[in-house]
């Protein structure tokens, strides 16, 4: 009967695989352009940014936190790294760099307060969101930071050997993010921190080091996002990244990642993100309008959620 | 079958099974009014099953149950409660942020001549009657968060009074109150036996079922055993139809000890938890830490393991004086601690066995931050095999296990961190006779590999079978340290309750 549990339990990953496919199937036959390389590349660079996002968050979320600043966090790092990515000034490195240094800080700082206050994380990093938004406005002063080098704008339009620069990021960040959770003891804490908080603390672990390790690494993902999509879009904007954050937690939710800690993996949360991508491009080339493309969204949200507390129950 | 006014409930030929597997199979039950039925059987025998059927939470494959003469067919929990049939639950169902009566007539709210207007001068009188008539002294104002466990389980009880219960399932009622606090409930489990109330007991304590109960029915995997009187029955009896092979000596020969000292503990105190406790453990030796509920004894443990603080005081380790801040520093200090409260303290319910084995040792198993999975695998596989872990393999969630063998878990984990002092917490609480018999040997062979171990235990033939010497707390403050020679039951109870 174990091996039975064992296995339904699976079939909810392949699950959300399943409908996946089946989805992306039925795409298909209804429009042939969906299953083209151009197509899928266009999904793929579109859906990066917001894996990035939820690659972080599924970290926090599997610790049993939240993370509800990805999206200022975009926007700070996005303006920050503008400020320093017109041409003939630093090299490109520095804008990066002092781009990602941003959202760990505020990750760490989201962290530190989490941490050492004991205040929910959700309310916590509610306060950076608008604390974040407020920093992007005024490091900005509320007008976009346009006139960015070639060589930045090359991460998030360029290509390398054909394929786009953002897809590169993403598969790279897929692995980094994969390898970390399932092979390094910070990996096995994450998940232990989660799964008992206080048995984790029993059985030695520091737990507020797992804290802050996973909303510091939030805070740095969502600073390579910020990045990504400055560089896209070729301006700094202190409006930018607004409601990311719950594309995000939904990418990771509708991936199998419990709200309440302690499951969930980046292969999960990679098809959650893709399945969102893929609907929204579904729909486009069904001449779906965006308002109900949004009504479908939430209804796969609650419908992924409802299906996997099926299979819990099992 | 005929009517029998005096047959309370009666249950025939009652099976069930899950995707295969029998969790019950021809199960009888007679409850006359007025007795005290118990239901004895080791985790996994079926009765809990058995007990969510006659709520009416599953629903049988085959048999019949009959109340007063009447057939229950199909009944839901709602129709159960309606024809009288009540549980105390393992884990105090209320509702913490409500009031003790809210909490007594929930589901069933009192209300004015307005049928959606609640009337709380009336609910509260009527659950101030119900408390007097028990003779138990909590407002009905109370938050159920303010009360303890013994004193929420009141409160359960009164919900079922108050629901005109005829039958009273209660579901391991002590295994988280005091000595004191089992007395009251069996003076009102008395009361209730005169009024006419039929109570089905389930206990893992041999010799609570032997004071309270005028019947006993065993189950052994799903099967029915067999029902007699209480009186006709004895421990070993008993034991042996629950287990179905005899247990002769159940705790294993104690060899003394003579290493050098571990473990020593001096005046440590916590304001207004425990003060002045002092002990010294050595190699090789169990030290048996006995008292009632309430003692200390947990705290102090705590307090070691670095859970908790301590104000003053001294506790050195190999002859070093250490201070602890928390479980990481104890762990790698070598102190190494298992919880009397497994499910929050102990594992990671979602984790595999093997990760759950080796969380506390993961470093040892890992290189600059990797985990070597191998070594790993190996060391989970061998600590499974020496603590006879039954699972389907190390892979398997400890959620899925039984009480028994996620404790062997806890206790493999705690291990694998290398201690040279073992605290044990209640090793044995909520686990069958087969397993506490395993974990008996386990402290043996600890004890033989030199490892110091301090045990509490509300159990005293645990504590008498297993200890070289024993510390007894009473109210925070130590009142005995006994050789294993002076000690008997009623020498321990006796500075217990000083």
């Amino acid at each position: 009967m174990n091996t039975l549990l064992t296995r339904s339990k699976n079939l909810g990953q392949y699950g959300i695989f399943g409908a996946f496919v089946v989805i992306c199937l039925g795409l298909a036959v209804i429009n042939p352009q969906f299953m083209t390389v151009s197509n899928w590349t266009i999904i793929i660079t579109q859906v990066s940014i917001n894996a990035l996002l939820a690659f972080g968050v599924t970290f926090v979320i599997i610790t049993g936190g939240i993370d509800l600043s990805l999206g200022s966090m975009v926007a700070v790092t996005g303006v920050v790294a503008a400020s320093l990515a017109h041409p003939d000034t630093y090299p490109v490195i520095v804008p990066i760099g002092v781009g990602v240094l941003s959202g760990v800080a505020m990750g760490a700082l989201n962290g530190l307060v989490i941490t050492k206050s004991k205040v929910p994380p959700f309310i916590v990093t509610l306060g950076m969101m608008t604390i974040g938004r407020g920093l992007a406005l005024i490091l900005s002063k509320g007008r976009p930071i346009s006139n960015l080098s070639d060589s930045f704008n090359f991460i998030g339009g360029g290509s390398v050997l054909g394929i786009p620069f953002p897809i590169l990021i993403l598969v790279v960040f897929f692995i980094l993010c994969t390898l970390l959770l399932k092979k390094t003891v910070l990996g096995r804490y994450i998940y232990a921190v989660g799964g008992n908080e206080q048995a984790a603390t029993a059985s030695g672990i520091r737990v507020n080091k797992v804290k802050m390790a996973v909303y510091t690494l939030c805070g740095g993902l969502a600073g390579l996002a910020g990045i990504l999509l400055t560089a896209r879009i070729t301006t700094g904007q202190p409006n930018a990244g607004a409601g990311f954050e719950l594309d995000a937690i939904a990418a990771a939710i509708i991936g199998g990642t419990s709200t309440s800690g302690g499951t969930g993996t980046m292969t999960g949360t990679l098809i959650g993100a893709l399945l969102i991508g893929v609907i929204s491009n579904g729909l486009d080339l069904l001449n779906v309008t965006s308002y109900y493309q949004q009504v479908v969204m939430g209804a796969i949200i609650i419908g992924a959620v409802v299906l996997d507390s099926w299979n819990q129950k099992k | 079958m005929t009517r029998q006014p005096d047959q309370l409930l009666q249950v025939r030929n009652l099976s069930k099974s899950f995707v295969g597997v029998k969790a019950l199979d021809q199960v009888q039950l007679d409850l006359k009014k007025g007795e005290v039925h118990a239901v004895m059987g080791e985790n996994g025998a079926g009765k809990s099953t058995f007990m969510k059927i006659l709520m009416g939470l599953l629903s049988p494959d085959s048999g019949e149950i009959w109340l007063e003469g009447d057939v229950l067919k199909n009944a839901d929990v709602n129709e159960t409660l309606k024809r009288g049939i009540s549980m105390i639950h393992q884990e105090m169902l209320v509702v913490p942020e409500l009031t003790v009566a809210q909490n007594i007539f929930l589901g069933r709210e009192k209300t004015n001549w307005l049928p959606f207007w609640l009337d709380d001068a009336h609910t509260n009188a009527q659950a101030e009657a119900i408390l007097q008539q028990m003779g138990v002294d909590i407002a009905p104002t109370t938050l159920l968060k303010h009360l303890s466990v013994a004193e929420m389980q009141m409160v359960e009880i009164a919900k079922a009074i108050s629901n005109n219960a005829k039958v009273i399932i209660m579901d391991e009622p002590t295994s988280a109150i005091s000595d004191k606090e089992v007395a009251t409930l069996f003076k009102i489990i008395k009361d209730l036996k005169q009024q006419g109330v039929g109570i089905l007991y389930i206990s893992h304590k041999m010799d609570e079922i032997f004071q309270i109960s005028d019947t006993i029915t065993v189950l052994r995997d799903g099967q029915y055993i067999g029902t007699k009187p209480a009186s006709e029955l004895d421990q070993p009896t008993l034991i042996s139809m629950m287990v179905g092979r005899e247990i002769t000596n159940l705790f294993p020969e104690i060899v003394p000890s003579k290493g050098e000292v571990v473990l020593s503990v001096k005046r440590l105190t916590r304001q207004g938890v425990f003060s002045d406790i002092t002990f010294e453990v050595r190699k090789g030796e169990v030290l048996g830490l006995a008292g009632l509920m309430g003692a200390g004894r947990t705290e102090v443990a705590r307090a070691i393991f670095g859970l908790d603080r301590y104000d003053n005081g001294e506790i050195q380790l190999n002859g070093q004086t250490i201070r602890i801040h928390s479980p990481a520093e104890a762990i790698a200090l070598g102190i190494g601690y298992v919880s009397e409260d497994r499910k929050g303290l102990g594992f990671i319910p979602a984790m595999t066995i093997q990760d759950n084995i080796t969380l506390s040792s993961l470093s040892q198993h890992a290189k600059a931050g990797w985990v070597m999975t191998d070594r790993e695998a190996s060391v989970a596989t061998h600590m499974m095999q020496n603590l006879r872990i039954k699972a389907t393999g190390a892979a398997q969630k400890v959620s899925h296990l039984s009480g028994g063998n996620q404790q062997k878990v806890v206790i493999a984990k705690v291990l694998q961190a290398a201690p040279d002092v073992v605290i044990l917490d209640e090793p044995t609480r909520g686990i069958d006779i087969g397993a506490k018999f395993e974990i008996y040997k386990l402290i043996n062979d600890l004890t033989a590999q030199g490892i110091a171990v301090v045990m509490i235990s509300s159990e005293l033939p645990e504590i008498l079978g297993l200890s070289h010497r024993i510390l007894v707390l009473s109210k925070g403050k130590q009142t005995a340290l006994l050789v294993r020679e002076e000690a008997t039951q009623d020498v321990i109870m006796k500075y217990a309750m000083q």
